[in-house]
């Protein structure tokens, strides 16, 4: 009962971090959420996660929220919505009768597991091995992907910049051809 | 009546699934739109941890977690960049004007 009342508390905080008008406002409300979903993976048995979660969607996805809205400016964007009311409400109604059709009759009737258990190490890295690879290389992409993304552009010269710029490697090319073109000696 | 954890955790990845779909629906701030994104990821990672505990391979469904966390980290760092640079090309974060970039 404590996990469905953090997870309607969540639930709860996730949509005032939608409905948040301040950016800075959205990601503490996300903060929270993510803070609240990781109680709830620990009362699943998953400390693991829960603690992975606590430390990387609480805290480092939450200072890089801060960190790009200190960049950005926290400005309001006028929030009307992209579709009309009584579709959103429609659309969403269908939503949850459909998910709720095709899951919550999972939890009347569990799968039973038959394997043998085992810990999360020897899954990681011995069942899971290859998740492992494609998350140093998911890492390493994010982090090019970043560095690129961020990477300063330096401004274009100016046309008479430009042109001075080209017209001085024009003289020292002229200068170095002078220098070392082969000296004609006269025909005897 | 008594709620097995499995339902439990059925109830709140509807809700957040929900939540994340209306901010998707709604937003037209792009990081508004990565905290969507968030929520929604939030609403698989728990959906994974409630499978693993149901079958007994909380395991398995941890290391998928770690993967899933991994995953989405990236995503919202390269989401979170290109909100900055777009910021920084078009002076909005506003999504309606990303309609300039058609060619």
């Amino acid at each position: 009962m404590v996990s469905l009342l953090l997870l309607l508390l969540a639930t709860a905080f996730s949509i005032g971090a939608i409905r948040a008008g301040r950016l800075i406002t959205s990601a503490l409300w996300l903060a929270g959420v993510s803070a609240l979903v990781a109680v709830v993976f620990f009362l699943y048995g998953a400390h693991q996660v829960a603690v992975i979660e606590l430390s990387v969607g609480a805290g480092l996805v939450t200072v890089l929220f801060v960190f790009a809205i200190s960049i950005a400016g926290d400005d309001v964007v006028d929030s009307h919505p992209l579709l009309p009311w009584p579709l959103f409400i429609g659309l969403s109604i269908l939503f949850v009768f459909l998910l709720g059709w095709f899951l919550l009759p999972a939890s009347v009737s569990p799968y039973i597991a038959t394997g043998t258990e085992a810990g999360l190490t020897d899954v990681l890295w011995g069942q899971r091995g290859m998740d492992v690879l494609v998350q140093v290389v998911l890492i390493f992409s994010g982090v090019l992907g970043l560095l690129g993304l961020l990477a300063e552009v330096k401004p274009p010269l100016e046309g008479s910049a430009a042109d001075e710029i080209s017209a001085g490697r024009d003289r020292e090319l002229q200068a170095m051809e002078g220098q070392f073109s082969p000296q004609e000696e006269p025909l005897k | 009546m008594t709620l097995s954890p499995l339902t439990i955790a059925l109830v709140g990845m509807i809700g957040l699934l929900v939540a994340g779909f209306y901010g998707l629906l709604v937003c037209r701030n792009l990081i508004k739109i990565v905290v969507a994104l968030q929520i929604l990821v939030k609403a698989a990672l728990l959906g994974l941890v409630a499978a693993g505990n149901a079958t007994g391979r909380i395991d398995l469904g941890q290391s998928l977690a770690i993967t899933v966390i991994v995953a989405d980290t990236v995503v919202a760092v390269v989401g979170i960049a290109l909100g900055v640079q777009i910021r920084r090309h078009l002076g909005s974060l506003d999504v309606r004007d990303l309609a300039s970039l058609r060619g």
